[in-house]
């Protein structure tokens, strides 16, 4: 668990981050979101001491992180940048076992531990693990960072506008895939963006930021449906709302169990943006639906959608 | 394959021949009597250029390994949170000093240390030191920010950050202001045989005072193909340190 308790940082007199109180549970992925300036990345940066804060306290665990070595304190967090930042006189065998080294692992885990995480992110280990970063495309070299970043198993992973420079299909692929390493963890993430679909798609919480304060903290559907003030309303998007809507939460919540319907089927697991695309491409009303394995659970249908 | 790649390697060729010559020039006084007729004695005699060339060399290492260090530790010392106020200082000083040239440096030496190996050792270190520091702090400064910052951001300490990623990344410009205080070097040890030091500078000083032309020219072939030796030897380390750009 981390707690922010008003902490404030300045600049010379500008005030970057200003009084903000902030409690991210165990396991919560949260997205701090705001437009540029608005102080989120100052944010993230105090987390780990990259910034250290000029008023307030920031607790991690319990524990006040102005109390540990900041070298140590980083070694427990796994830290993911946009510009990636990989070593670039290093393999990627090496990048990916910079902290595990940092803290003494034997040789032989941490090449086992490269192998591991290069799987897990959907490389190939015999193929990249000699190689170096420029050797790699900009997904490649991100997924390599997420592998460093998570290579001594943190409990908090801190990830700074991570998938922002990647083109559309790189992004979407690396969101699935921190969303499944997420869910299968259950690390704790702080996640910093200014992509609100991206907020939508990954996070359990949404801290939204507006010049250095925090304006509103909670789950996607509560910023949604009831935002704080007209700064939240237009940043959730009032066009988009809907369709935002949509996308938190998934078809599993509006199915009906044991209809049969004909056609091609949509898994569970997808939001219900998907169905409602997948109805409008089609012309239908209604979509059978399937868990994981394919078998039959019932349908959907649009007025399903509709309803609040 | 590796003989012809030995064959090839310009290196090899021009280390070699510098090699023989040294050991050997004494065999080519017919070859200076025959372009010389004119001189009395048309070899170099009074050292043996095996001890010139030992003697030349070991001035120049000394000079450039403690320039080198000089150099480097400087510029380190001024992008460091303690330093920095000094790094204004330092770099206008290496500007100005760039301008000075290195014969210059040793003029001013022997007034001040007196005749003897000591002041070009003194000289050839401080003109030294210039270009690597210069290219040190270029070095350091292109290494790329975000680089640092990850470092900093998964926990590496300061000294840490230094050995593992900045010092090898800016090793290749940083060998370059090696190499160019090095070459330097080699030229200006010739002439500090004025002030007092046996060098392979040594013929040509006295071959140029006594009207000795084969003197000189087997002082300049030595001292050519020592730069050269040297240069392509800088070369590959260069190349060394970049190994990871490759493609």
């Amino acid at each position: 668990m981390i707690e922010l308790d008003r902490v404030t940082r300045r600049f010379g007199p500008m005030v970057a981050v200003d009084a903000v109180s902030l409690t991210i549970p165990t396991g919560a992925f949260c997205v701090l979101i705001g437009s540029s300036g608005a102080g989120k990345s100052t944010t993230l940066r105090m987390i780990n001491r990259l910034i250290a804060p000029s008023e307030g306290t920031i607790r991690v665990d319990g524990q006040d992180a102005a109390s540990v070595r900041p070298e140590e304190l980083r070694r427990r967090m796994g830290y993911v940048i946009q510009s990636i930042g990989l070593f670039p006189h290093w393999t990627v065998e090496r990048n990916i076992g910079a902290v595990p080294s940092l803290l003494g692992w034997p040789e032989a885990r941490i090449r086992q531990r490269a192998g591991e995480l290069l799987t897990m992110l959907k490389l190939d280990p015999e193929a990249v693990r000699r190689k170096y970063p420029h050797q790699l495309s900009i997904g490649q070299q991100q997924r390599v960072g997420i592998a460093r970043a998570l290579a001594a198993d943190p409990d908090l992973l801190l990830m700074d506008e991570p998938f922002g420079a990647l083109d559309p299909i790189t992004r979407d692929a690396l969101q699935a895939e921190i969303a499944r390493i997420h869910g299968a963890s259950r690390k704790t993430v702080v996640f910093v963006t200014h992509d609100m679909d991206e907020a939508l798609r990954l996070a359990t919480q949404i801290a939204i930021m507006d010049r250095g304060r925090l304006v509103q903290s909670g789950a996607p559907l509560e910023l949604l449906t009831a935002p704080v003030n007209d700064f939240v309303r237009d940043f959730v998007g009032r066009e988009e709302l809907g369709m935002r809507l949509l996308s938190v939460e998934k078809v599993a919540q509006r199915f009906r169990p044991g209809e049969t319907v004909p056609g091609e089927p949509i898994a569970v697991e997808a939001s219900l943006r998907q169905a409602l695309s997948l109805m409008m491409a089609r012309g239908t009303d209604r979509i059978a639906v399937v868990d994981a394995k394919g078998r039959s659970l019932g349908a959907v249908h649009l007025a399903d959608l509709v309803r609040r | 394959m590796t003989v012809v790649r030995v064959l090839r390697d310009p290196l090899a060729w021009s280390l070699g021949a510098f090699i023989l010559l040294v050991l050997f020039m004494p065999a080519l006084r017919p070859l200076f009597a025959a372009l010389f007729p004119e001189l009395e004695r048309p070899l170099y005699t009074q050292d043996s250029f095996l001890a010139l060339s030992l003697s030349h060399l070991a001035l120049v290492a000394a000079s450039s390994a403690l320039a080198a260090m000089l150099g480097v530790a400087g510029a380190i010392f001024v992008t460091r949170g303690a330093g920095a106020e000094f790094r204004g200082l330092v770099e206008t000083l290496v500007a100005m000093g760039q301008s000075f040239p290195p014969v210059a440096v040793l003029a001013i030496a022997v007034p001040a240390i007196g005749f003897g190996a000591e002041p070009a050792l003194i000289a050839l270190t401080l003109y030294g030191i210039l270009p690597v520091l210069e290219n040190t702090l270029a070095g350091l400064g292109a290494v790329p920010r975000t680089v640092r910052d990850a470092a900093r951001g998964i926990g590496m300490g300061e000294g840490g950050i230094l050995l593992g990623v900045e010092l090898p990344l800016a090793a290749p410009v940083i060998i370059a202001g090696i190499r160019t205080s090095t070459i330097i070097n080699v030229g200006t040890a010739a002439i500090a045989s004025t002030v007092g030091a046996r060098t392979l500078g040594s013929p040509i000083i006295i071959g140029l005072d006594a009207a000795n032309i084969a003197y000189v020219v087997q002082g300049a072939i030595l001292l050519g193909l020592l730069a050269v030796v040297l240069d392509l030897a800088f070369d590959r380390l260069v190349a060394l340190t970049q190994r990871w750009r490759e493609p």
